[in-house]
């Protein structure tokens, strides 16, 4: 089935070639980074995570979200999923790598990142998310490819692969959760350390994975012979809306429980992510922009009308997606450290070489995606010849 | 009801009892590991320290025993306050223990410099976190050990510190160390450090360097004590006996083993 990936039009090459020159600079950058340490990142003392594990943080949402295709496809049988779902785990497969990879590019000593499994610490969160986060690769990737061989070829799946499809819909689960839980465990975090942040990550998750998926299928569908459907982008564009509704009403309950309490450790974060504290707000404008874009996404979502527009659709998903990138992003993990235990207010900005590493682990991803895709078109225009 | 949906609670029913059967497991792995570490009968020795605020308060006691430790350790010497290395150092009081000041509290208490340094806790945040066990609770002493070769530099150790007592080699430290002292490794770029209660000089029967230092100097004399907390003879038991101390933030349930005289 790999050989399909190599014949593709102009548009495909040439997608595959701008993906390789970013790859290259991040590459190039990456070098520099493991020559000279992460003092060439904008991290401190104070501030020890910053872009590559908000970026870590956004796209484990993306990878769970796959499961949204999933179940209703195949626990309910909901046929119009029938040509989304492929979509979906490949997606998943794309966002779990870069998941990876940017903890990779997060570590001090990269070298040395077997020994999480050379010395397995089932107290350590981070052990954990490993854990699920490979199982979850795998799943996708055998379930995603032995599903859309037997179509190819025209049979049934191997049997022994419903269970596996049914395991994935937990595990979908399980990554965010655990993800959560490497925060929601920090006793010195006060910021992160609230029962909804898992809830939260899913809620967030399930919407800004399906308005991926939407707007791949639009592009899909304007560029090549596939399409998924539009009763397809219409049920996940309803799931996108009950989820972004949901994530609203978890960040209100968490701002809540904040705000009315007025514990000073509690509070201190929500300050200076949405008001900037002792004249340092670095993150103001952008957790503004980004509530803004989800308090207007949801909004317009409402009305079916709107929503069934596929334009106005193609314009209200990336903006969902931006919202939530910036607010589980940087607005949760950088704020979680402002300030520090030590009541101190050092901010945090990536620097150049940073945001080039992390383009270029999104240009791993994207080009794992697209030749996935590519697979996916050229397999279907051979099914069905226009 | 249709089978469809039948069938789905069927299936999202052992879903959730696997989830649930999760849970009590990993708890009890977790407790298992735990057991054997440090949650167990207090352990036979504790290594601890007492701080006494009103003695470290001169600037040339608290110069000496952080340089000894520095020397001692090859700690280099960062300008930049964002990518240093740190094994002691000072705070102002108001920041060390901002839950024991208020608005009103006089202004020169709350500028006050507090020696601070890892508090070897009995429950520690970092050792639970580490997905390598590079650091762990050493069970003959209670020390919290720092293995710098199997540390993979993920700073999830300093994300879970709730005492900012943990350091991370953004560069190599070694061309800002002053004089390398041969006798202790230097360390490579991309791992966390931090104070050891200078484990290697305990092995052979001495004090701390930063105790060592400041005993020496006469205006330091009972600054900072340490001793074994098991020990009820120990001085530091005797101390904590005899006069008021406290301990950072005690609501974390860390328990740290370096207590402040106030």
């Amino acid at each position: 089935m790999l050989d399909k990936a190599f014949s593709g039009g102009k548009n495909y090459w040439g997608l595959v070639v701008f993906w390789f020159a970013i790859i290259l600079a991040g590459m190039w950058a990456y070098a520099i980074q493991l020559s000279e340490g992460l003092i060439v990142t904008g991290l401190s003392r104070d501030v020890p995570w910053g872009f590559y594990i908000s970026q870590f943080t956004f796209l484990v949402g993306v990878a769970a979200s796959a499961v949204m295709v999933v179940l209703p496809y195949y626990l309910h049988h909901y046929k119009a999923f029938g040509r989304m779902v492929i979509l979906g785990e490949f997606l998943a497969v794309s966002a779990v790598l870069m998941c990876m990879l940017f903890i990779f590019v997060d570590m001090g000593q990269p070298m040395r990142v077997l020994n999480v499994v050379l010395h397995p610490t089932l107290n350590s969160v981070m052990f954990w998310d490993m854990t699920v986060l490979f199982g979850y690769l795998i799943l996708n990737l055998v379930i995603g490819w032995m599903t859309f061989d037997a179509e190819r070829k025209g049979g049934e799946p191997p049997k022994w692969i419903k269970p596996l499809i049914y395991l994935s819909i937990p595990w979908a689960v399980s990554i965010h959760t655990v993800t959560a839980f490497l925060y929601s465990g920090l006793e010195a975090r006060s910021f992160w350390m609230t029962a909804i942040l898992a809830p939260r990550f899913l809620a967030s998750a399930f919407a800004s994975g399906p308005s991926l998926l939407i707007i791949l299928a639009l592009i899909l569908r304007k560029f090549t012979t596939f399409d998924v459907g539009s009763e397809a982008i219409q049920k996940l564009a309803v799931i996108v809306t009950y989820a972004i509704a949901i994530n609203v009403f978890f960040v209100a309950v968490e701002l809540f429980t904040g705000l009315y309490s007025n514990i000073p450790h509690h509070l201190q974060h929500f300050e200076y992510l949405f008001l900037g504290l002792h004249g340092k707000g670095a993150l103001v404008p952008w957790i503004w922009t980004s509530q803004t874009l989800i308090a207007l996404a949801l909004v317009l979502m409402l009305f079916p009308g709107i929503r069934k527009n596929e334009v106005l659709l193609a314009i209200i998903c990336p903006a969902i997606i931006i919202g939530i990138w910036i607010e589980k992003g940087m607005g949760l993990i950088v704020t979680g450290f402002i300030p520090s235990p030590l009541e101190s207010i050092t901010e945090y900005a990536p620097t150049g070489i940073e945001l080039t590493i992390a383009l270029g682990v999104y240009a791993i991803g994207f080009l794992v995606l697209t030749v996935l895709y590519r697979i996916v078109v050229n397999v279907r225009e051979g099914l069905n010849p226009s | 009801m249709d089978d469809s949906r039948r069938s789905f609670l069927k299936k999202a029913g052992l879903s959730a009892l696997g989830i649930g059967a999760g849970f009590p497991l990993l708890r009890a792995s977790v407790r298992a590991l735990q057991d054997e570490s440090e949650q167990a009968a207090p352990l036979s020795k504790q290594w601890a320290m007492v701080i006494d605020i009103h003695k470290c308060l001169q600037p040339e006691v608290i110069k000496t025993c952080i340089e000894a430790c520095h020397r001692e350790h090859n700690v280099p010497d960062i300008e930049d306050p964002r990518k240093d290395i740190e094994w002691i150092r000072t705070e102002s009081f108001e920041k060390v223990f901002a839950d024991q000041t208020h608005p009103h509290t006089q202004e020169s208490i709350k500028q006050l410099p507090v020696m601070i340094l890892c508090n070897h806790c009995a429950s520690p945040s970092c050792v639970r976190v580490c997905p390598t066990k590079a650091t762990w609770k050493r069970e003959q002493d209670g020390i919290v050990m720092m293995d710098m070769h199997r540390c993979i530099g993920c700073r999830y150790c300093i994300a879970a510190c709730p005492y900012g007592a943990r350091s991370f080699n953004w560069q190599d430290p070694r061309p800002f160390i002053q004089e390398i002292r041969p006798e202790y490794p230097t360390r490579t770029k991309g791992v966390v450090e931090k104070c050891t209660f200078c484990f290697e000089r305990i092995a052979k029967g001495m004090v701390p360097a930063c105790v060592e230092a400041c005993q020496k100097l006469p205006q330091g004399a009972g600054a900072l004590t340490f001793g074994d907390l098991a020990d009820a003879n120990s001085e530091v038991v005797k101390i904590l006996r005899e006069k008021y101390t406290i301990r950072r933030r005690p609501g974390l349930g860390t328990a740290p083993n370096v207590f402040y005289v106030i």
